[in-house]
């Protein structure tokens, strides 16, 4: 069984501090919507507030059509995964995985059958009788995955469930949490403060700032086409530019900066742009050119770093201070001046704001 | 390579077990001592001063309300204080500093002005007898020990863990049960032990407390001294021991002694 989640304008307080803010948010069928952002952003809270450990001041939170908003976080019948574990430390693993089941008066006989099961799905059923003190932390989340599930809750939920694991183990744990997922076709909705790993995991991934949802769309969609300059800051636009078109045909736009240098960009590539817009630009985005003619931002070249594949510059231009990525091939001293050309692949179009 | 010892050291070690041992040893040899007074080294040999304990009604008697009153407000103390350290511990972040610092007020109040107070306010103010009176008091005294101690064990409990088992369906009185007590199981032994021995040995407070046909066993000691100077004092000095000792060997073999040291 799996049913949508439809968090419907939620604002929560902690006493007078307003910490989520007319927060909505749907996460469909079987689907991973993950909520993506810095410590204090309400992510935590946000799930909280599902997992019933806290109560919204207003609005409500619905799974299929069951209305959780009061009810008590022990009848919400929802698989938590907790960033430091949460095994039960006195209980064997076997225990730990059917303590559920024993919520539920599962009789012992096929409460062991289903917790061994579920052990033998993430490849612990040799560890069943070993008390959670005895496992490393990999093996101990598998431990809370199989507890999780072996509930078969229509929703699951994960808090920051990978951050205490070193970075190998966090990328296998991540495609095995996402293969279960996948294969009970559970909804589930994913904390983390790591952008690689919502992205990598997720359908579909919320950015949240201040208590707000910023965007929440694809990962392909955040990472080329960022809705607001927050979110284009926070997926690596680190150069933003403020330009007003002085000349467009149907395809092309030649706009210019307050210095009056100007760019070439194609709506083609980048989409319909505005009179005025901000251009975002990853480092790569903007290529340091030596050629005079070239059309681009005049700038002047401060410190040179290597990055491996090419070295970066940081850059003083007309337009403020960029940072762009220069080729191997012909390291350029600083003091240079030069021309920064957008590669628009690495490029997108913001609105003013 | 061999550390050379400075003689220094091992003079003061060896002192220092004296200073530890040595009373001890003292009490045990005049428990055993053929003579009618307090006698060491011992002269002659006798388990007479043992069986003198229960011919003295007034020992076998208090001996019994000590285990009682000790018994007793050791459990009243734990059904205060763990509820207490619970809600100190999970509610850390909402609960004001000092409300902490109200359960170890009895600590930092003299012992004998706690008695007094009782005695004053709830024994001959307000009626209540006595044994009940002996008892709030003795509740009173270590429900700081129990709160502390039990703290410490919560201290490092995850509270994610009670929240885990909320999310899978228990209801948070059977968590506290199920899951929480069990995980502070060492340090609950530890605080009725260490408040158990608190209160069987404590005059301070008892000694106002004691009225006329009811005393602790501390007490009957005291009022024995004054009249008698025989050895009864020193056998019962090492039951005392014996029954302490007993009780540290079960809590060293079951749990580890550090749970009561640390």
């Amino acid at each position: 069984m799996t049913l949508p989640l439809t968090i419907d304008k939620i604002t929560a307080h902690y006493g007078t501090t307003k910490v989520l803010e007319d927060l909505s948010l749907t996460v469909g069928e079987g689907e991973l919507v993950s909520l993506l952002g810095a410590s204090g952003c309400g992510k935590t809270t946000t799930l909280r507030l599902v997992a019933g450990f806290l109560q919204p001041t207003s609005g409500s939170i619905r799974l299929g059509d069951k209305d959780l908003t009061r009810l008590p976080a022990y009848s919400r019948d929802i698989g938590l995964v907790f960033q430091n574990y949460a095994l039960f430390p006195h209980l064997s693993v076997r225990d730990n995985v059917g303590f559920g089941l024993k919520q539920r008066k599962v009789a012992t006989a096929e409460r062991h059958t289903r917790s061994m099961a579920m052990l033998e799905r993430v490849g612990l059923a040799h560890l069943a009788d070993r008390l959670p003190g005895e496992l490393s932390g990999g093996q101990k989340q598998r431990v809370a995955l199989a507890r999780a599930l072996v509930i078969e809750p229509p929703l699951l939920m994960f808090d920051e469930p990978l951050s205490n694991l070193d970075a190998k183990l966090r990328v296998d744990m991540r495609v095995e949490i996402r293969q279960l997922q996948r294969a009970n076709g559970t909804t589930a909705l994913y904390v983390t403060h790591d952008q690689e790993e919502a992205f990598s995991i997720s359908d579909r991934v919320a950015i949240m700032n201040q208590g707000r949802i910023m965007q929440l769309d694809t990962p392909e969609m955040l990472y080329q086409r960022p809705a607001n300059a927050f979110v284009a800051r926070f997926v690596g636009f680190e150069n933003l530019i403020a330009l007003k078109v002085t000349a467009r045909d149907e395809e092309m736009v030649t706009a210019a900066a307050q210095d009056g240098s100007t760019v070439t960009l194609s709506q083609e590539r980048l989409g319909p742009i505005p009179d005025e817009f901000i251009l975002a630009a990853r480092p790569e985005g903007l290529t340091v050119s030596e050629d005079p003619a070239a059309e681009g931002l005049p700038a002047t070249l401060g410190l040179r770093t290597y990055l491996g594949r090419v070295y970066q510059y940081q850059c003083e231009t007309g337009a403020g201070h960029l940072i762009a990525n220069g080729s191997l091939a012909t390291p350029l001293e600083p003091g240079s001046t030069v021309k920064l050309v957008p590669n628009q692949d690495q490029c997108a179009i913001l609105k003013p704001e | 390579m061999t550390t050379r010892i400075h003689p220094l050291l091992i003079v003061l070690t060896v002192l220092v077990y004296i200073f530890l041992i040595g009373p001890l040893i003292i009490i045990f040899g005049a428990s055993v001592s053929d003579t009618s007074y307090l006698a060491f080294p011992p002269q002659g040999l006798t388990l007479h001063w043992f069986e003198n304990i229960w011919q003295i009604s007034a020992f076998r008697r208090t001996i019994i309300t000590s285990l009682q009153v000790a018994l007793l407000g050791t459990g009243l103390a734990l059904l205060i204080g763990i509820p207490a350290a619970y809600a100190l511990n999970r509610y850390r972040v909402q609960l004001p500093g000092w409300l902490s610092t109200v359960f170890v007020l009895p600590i930092l109040v003299p012992e004998i002005v706690i008695g007094f107070s009782l005695l004053r306010s709830i024994n001959v103010g307000a009626g209540v007898p006595v044994f009940v009176t002996l008892l709030i008091g003795h509740t009173l005294l270590v429900l700081p020990y129990v709160v502390r101690v039990i703290s410490a064990a919560l201290a490092s409990f995850d509270f994610s863990i009670e929240e885990a088992a909320i999310s899978l369906g228990s209801r948070p009185a059977k968590t506290f049960f199920t899951i929480v007590l069990p995980n502070v199981r060492s340090g609950v032994i530890a605080a009725f032990i260490l408040a158990f021995i608190t209160s069987i040995n404590d005059v301070s407070v008892s000694l106002f407390l004691t009225g006329p046909g009811i005393s602790t066993l501390p007490i009957q000691i005291l009022a024995h001294v004054e009249q008698f100077f025989d050895p009864t004092i020193a056998s019962v000095s090492v039951l005392l021991m014996v029954l302490t000792i007993i009780v540290m060997i079960i809590v060293e073999r079951t749990l580890g002694l550090t749970i009561v040291t640390k």
